[in-house]
Formats: C-alpha cells, sequence, structure tokens
C-alpha cells in the first residue's frame, strides 16, 4: 500500500466507523455523530478524488500553459456537501432537543411511540 | 422557439424557489395575503409545467436539453464545456406531471384552514421547497446535481415532518426519516464520488456513454450503492419503515407532496438503471433483485395495513405497497428488456408501471387529504374513536370511498386500468407473483373497506371540533384528484397513449437518444 491509497482506507474507516454509531449506538446524539462521521468519510473521499501531485490551482489566468492544472470540480462538491451536511445535522440535532423536551430521554429504545 | 418556452426548465425550479423564501415575507403581510401569494406561485408553476408538457408532447417527444453555463476558453487555448444541464426526455416530462398535480392539489389544500394553526408560514415556504426539489431531481441531466436535489426533498420534507414541535410523535418520526434520507443521499454522494473518479465527469449521458464499454468493478460498487440509496428513499421492504412514520405524522397535504418525493427517488432508480447502465450493465439477476424486492413491499404493506388502527398510518401502510406495485412492473420490464430475446409484454409493464405511478399520486392523494379531514373533524386518528362521518361529509366520504376503490383497484377507476396492464404483463413472466400482486389488491380492498366501515358508517359520534363546512379549496383539490382518478379509469387508453407510451418508450429504448441529445451538441 502506498502513501496515496492512505486516504481511501481512512475514508473508507470512516464510513464504516460512523454505520457502526448508527446501528449499534441507542443514544440519539451518538447516532447523529455516526451519520457526521459517515459524512467526512465521504467528503474526504471527494476530496482524495480531486486530488493531483503537484497540480496548481486553476485561478491563474496567465499562469503558464504547461503546468498541471487541477479541475476544481470535486472541490466545489465537496463544500456544497459540507454546507448540506451542516444543515442536516443542526435539523437532526434539533429533532434531538426537541425529542429529549417531549420524552426526557435520549434513549432509542425508550422512545417507541411508533411502532408496527 | 419562443423565450417562455426555452426558459421553461429553470422557471419550474425558480419560481417555487423563489417563493418559498418569498412566503415569510409575503406571511408579514397578512395571512390571507399569503395563502393567495402561495396559490399564485403553485399556479404559476402549475402552468410553467403543463406548458412545457404540451409543447414537449406536440414537438415529438424528443428529449429538451436546457444548459446552465458555456465554455470555459483559457488563454492558453483550451477550450472545455463548464455547465451544468437539465435534460428532459419522456419519462422527466411524466414525473413532472405527476409532481405539478401533486403540488397543486396540496397547495389547494392548505389555502383555507378552519382556523390558523401556528407555523402555516413554515408549512407553505417548505412545501414550496419540497416541490423545488422533486421538480429538480427529475430534471436534473447531472449526477451531482442530483444528490443536491435529492437533500432538498430530505431537507424539506424532515421539515414537514417535524415542523408541528409541540406533539413529540412527529419529532420522532422526523428523527427517523431524517437519519434514513442522510444514509441514502450519502450513499448516492458516494456513488457520485466513484464514479467522477473513475470518467472525470458528472453529467448523466456522459456517463453513459463511459460505461457503455462494459461496467467495472467501480461502476458494480456505485451501481450499488445508488440502487441501495434510492431504494431506501423510495420507501422499499426492508428500509420502508420510516414511510409509514414519516406520511402518518406529516399533514394531510404534505403527505402527497411525501408521496411524490417517494417516486421522484423511483424515478432517480429508473434513471440509473436503464439510462446511466442500461445496455452496458443490465444482468438478469439485478431484475430479480428489485422484483424480489418489490413483492416484499406489497406484501408488507399490505399485511401491515391491515392490523393498523390509526387511519394515517393504515393509507400509508397502503402507500408503501403501492412502490411495491409500480417495482414489480419496471422490474419485469427490466427482466423483459434484458432477456437474450426481448419480449413485448416487458413494454407493457413499463406502462403499466409507470401509469400506475401518476394514479397511485391521485388516489393516495385524495385518501390522505380526505383522511386530514376526517382526523381533524373526529379529534382523534384512531379508528376505533370514529364513526359517522357519513351523516355530516358527503363529499369527503364519497372522495374518500373513490379512492379506496381505486388504490385496491376496482373497475372503471384508474388503478385498475393500471393494475390490469401489470397483472397481464407479470402474468407472463410468471404467474405466481401475478397471482401474489392480485391477492395483495383484494386484501387491500378489505383494509380500506373496514377503515371505510369504522370511520364512516355507524351512528353519528360527537364531533369535537365546531360544525362548520368544509372550505370550498379543500373540496376543489379533493376533486381535482377525483376527476383524475375518474377520468385515467374511463379513458385509460386516451392517457396512455399520450402520456404513458413516450414515458415508457424513454426507459425501453430512449438511452441512445438520451445520450445523443446531449452529446451530438457537446463539440469539444
Amino acid at each position: 500500500m502506498t502513501l496515496g491509497q492512505v486516504p481511501f482506507v481512512v475514508s473508507a474507516l470512516l464510513v464504516v466507523i460512523g454505520l457502526y454509531a448508527l446501528l449499534f449506538k441507542r443514544n440519539l446524539i451518538k447516532m447523529v455523530i455516526g451519520v457526521s462521521i459517515i459524512e467526512t468519510g465521504v467528503n474526504l473521499f471527494l476530496v482524495t478524488v480531486g486530488y493531483r501531485a503537484g497540480g496548481q490551482a486553476p485561478i491563474y489566468t496567465y499562469s503558464d500553459p504547461t503546468t498541471l492544472r487541477v479541475l476544481p470540480t470535486p472541490q466545489a462538491l465537496t463544500l456544497t456537501s459540507i454546507v448540506i451536511g451542516l444543515a442536516t445535522t443542526a435539523l437532526l440535532l434539533s429533532f434531538v432537543v426537541f425529542i429529549h423536551r417531549h420524552y426526557q430521554t435520549l434513549d432509542a429504545e425508550k422512545i417507541k411511540e411508533l411502532k408496527g | 422557439m419562443n423565450a417562455l418556452l426555452h426558459h421553461a426548465p429553470v422557471l419550474l425550479v425558480a419560481v417555487p424557489l423563489l417563493g418559498a423564501f418569498a412566503v415569510p415575507l409575503v406571511g408579514k403581510l397578512g395571512s390571507g395575503l399569503r395563502r393567495f401569494f402561495v396559490g399564485l406561485i403553485a399556479l404559476l408553476t402549475t402552468a410553467i409545467a403543463g406548458y412545457l408538457a404540451a409543447s414537449f408532447y406536440a414537438a415529438g417527444a424528443s428529449p429538451i436539453v436546457y444548459v446552465l453555463g458555456g465554455r470555459l476558453s483559457l488563454p492558453s487555448g483550451m477550450v472545455a464545456p463548464i455547465r451544468i444541464m437539465f435534460e428532459l426526455d419522456g419519462l422527466s416530462v411524466f414525473m413532472m406531471l405527476i409532481t405539478a398535480l401533486a403540488a397543486l392539489a396540496a397547495v389547494l389544500y392548505t389555502s383555507s384552514f378552519w382556523k390558523e394553526r401556528s407555523g402555516a408560514t413554515l408549512k407553505d415556504s417548505l412545501m414550496l421547497l419540497l416541490i423545488v426539489g422533486i421538480f429538480g431531481m427529475e430534471m436534473t441531466g447531472d449526477l451531482f446535481n442530483f444528490f443536491v436535489f435529492l437533500e432538498i426533498t430530505s431537507i424539506a420534507a424532515c421539515s414537514l415532518v417535524g415542523f408541528r414541535v409541540w406533539n413529540g410523535r412527529s419529532q420522532e418520526a422526523a428523527f427517523k426519516v431524517m437519519t434514513l434520507y442522510t444514509l441514502s443521499g450519502l450513499f448516492v454522494l458516494l456513488a457520485v464520488g466513484l464514479l467522477y473518479g473513475q470518467y472525470g465527469g458528472l453529467n448523466i449521458a456522459y456517463l453513459a456513454t463511459m460505461i457503455g464499454s462494459g461496467a467495472a468493478l467501480v461502476d458494480k460498487i456505485a451501481l450499488g450503492l445508488l440502487l441501495t440509496g434510492l431504494a431506501m428513499k423510495a420507501g422499499a421492504v426492508p428500509m420502508h419503515m420510516w414511510a409509514p412514520d414519516a406520511y402518518g405524522e406529516a399533514p394531510g397535504a404534505a403527505s402527497i407532496l411525501l408521496v411524490a418525493n417517494s417516486q421522484a427517488s423511483l424515478y432517480g432508480l429508473f434513471r440509473v438503471l436503464f439510462t446511466l447502465y442500461g445496455s452496458a450493465y443490465s444482468p438478469q439477476s439485478l431484475a430479480w433483485i428489485l422484483i424480489g424486492l418489490a413483492v416484499l413491499t406489497i406484501i408488507v404493506g399490505v399485511t401491515m395495513a391491515l392490523v393498523q388502527r390509526d387511519l394515517k398510518r393504515l393509507i400509508a401502510f397502503g402507500a408503501v405497497s403501492q412502490i411495491g406495485y409500480m417495482m414489480l412492473a419496471v422490474g419485469v420490464g427490466f427482466a423483459a428488456m434484458t432477456a437474450l430475446q426481448p419480449s413485448d409484454f416487458g413494454f407493457v409493464a413499463l406502462q403499466g408501471g409507470l401509469f400506475h405511478m401518476i394514479n397511485d399520486a391521485a388516489c393516495i392523494g385524495l385518501l390522505f387529504l380526505a383522511a386530514g379531514i376526517v382526523i381533524r373533524r373526529a379529534g382523534t386518528r384512531d379508528l376505533q374513536g370514529m364513526g359517522g362521518i357519513a351523516h355530516d361529509l358527503k363529499w369527503t366520504t364519497a372522495f374518500f370511498m373513490l379512492g379506496a376503490f381505486a388504490l385496491a383497484g376496482m373497475p372503471p377507476l384508474n388503478g385498475f386500468a393500471s393494475k390490469l396492464m401489470i397483472y397481464e404483463s407479470t402474468f407472463r413472466l410468471s404467474p405466481v407473483l401475478a397471482i401474489v400482486a392480485i391477492l395483495a389488491s383484494i386484501l387491500l380492498l378489505a383494509v380500506f373497506l373496514r377503515a371505510f366501515q369504522a370511520a364512516f358508517l355507524g351512528p353519528r359520534t360527537e364531533p369535537t371540533d365546531v360544525m362548520r363546512p368544509v372550505p370550498i379549496s379543500m373540496l376543489v383539490s379533493m376533486g381535482l384528484l377525483a376527476l383524475v382518478v375518474v377520468a385515467f379509469g374511463l379513458f385509460p387508453g386516451f392517457f396512455v397513449d399520450r402520456i404513458v407510451t413516450p414515458a415508457a418508450q424513454a426507459l425501453w429504448s430512449g438511452r441512445d437518444a438520451y445520450i445523443q441529445a446531449v452529446m451530438s451538441g457537446m463539440g469539444g
């Protein structure tokens, strides 16, 4: 395994850790953290996909035509996805706050009004 | 081509988007003005959708491409297309019509209240935002934009489920739905990242040409992620648990939009399966996985509906089972298309499945809207606490009955027309599956007859709400859906030929046309 592959492995690990938290944790806050970790893993993957060794940011109009330039699409995607992730996390946490207000607990096993 | 028609695809997203953010401002001026404004935006959006669809069909249903952006030319002489596009083929336009119908019905329904409730401004704003997201998902020709619109629908839909913060159940439902929606969105995003890493593009047509040269392992992983994510968001078994919670806890008018949202995810699934991968990678096993999930969805949906005591959850499980019928039909179509010798019953299956989508939106919508009135009148959602609604609410009773019969596939209503096509074609593939589908349909009729008997018949119970007639706009909204239910049932051939066949054609053989429409105008 070369050094360049490490970020891919890390992002895969993050996704797996997040899925584990989402599936096996009973605390709602920890579930939100799980979702957030998956998000981070996916974002890291997007950034890694867009990385080119020795590449230059495509922001200089009169740069040397022979230099390797990086297509900014993955960065734009990652930014968008981070913003969306912030919105979803905030929304999830606000639901958790209201759930706690109604049920006085964050244990997913104890909040079971909607079953069957 | 005139300017309005040319810009119609982007206006369809822009008008409700601006409307959604203007609603809180207009709401400051008074609730009457706000309702008028929301109604106006909805009418305008529907008019644009109708106009676009009419000219699309008049022009022979060839794909429309709307380009945002253009090309980048650097001083070094490098020229590259930098653009995002909307692409509409028969399937997109068909889905757009369903959404427009649902949007109009939902906004009309919500435009009058027996009494103004808190959070109404928020609800109007979120509903328009959800409409934006659904339209975007159906029209975009770009995989990443698909993800963005998917997340817009997720956030708007979950807020609609949970905006009534004084109710604990709605918070619980909203949390569950949001978690699942976010997870499905991340699956899609991961697949988008994989495809981008592999091919350096995000345009669906471009990716389709690249995958066209044979699917690599990465493509298969991306396909698996996309299908899992989208099936999850469409509410297919085994990830259906969120659907009854969401449909059940959302306000009546929002439930119909949530159904349209699930259908938009299903649209995404079809688009990936038939256009993005299509002839390049379409193993028979995939069709059978789809059919298996579909049958499970039908069975689970109907049996769970059988044991519900809560009226809205009962209808919601009915809605889950209908997603199964659509997936079954399209699975059969896919199996027939990918078989060594494609047989034409597959095309009938696709027609039936797609026709069932618009029928389902109309009759499930009718049921949800009628149930909203019933619940408000009875003051409870428990079927055992209801009774005798039919004495006071004649129109609502009639609409509920119409919706229930149509959903269960009784002739001569629209549900029968599309289910017959599904049964016929499924029978050609496997008689057992067709029998299961028919039996489930009969069981569904029993479920709704029981609900009807419990809620509408019997002696009059003491109404908790003030005895006032149902607002006209609610009746008009239900009347609109009822008109669709009856018209599509009486003249199925007329509508199938005009709107369903181009959509089925887009799946059956439209992949090349979809790709050509983008790639031919590429020019470098």
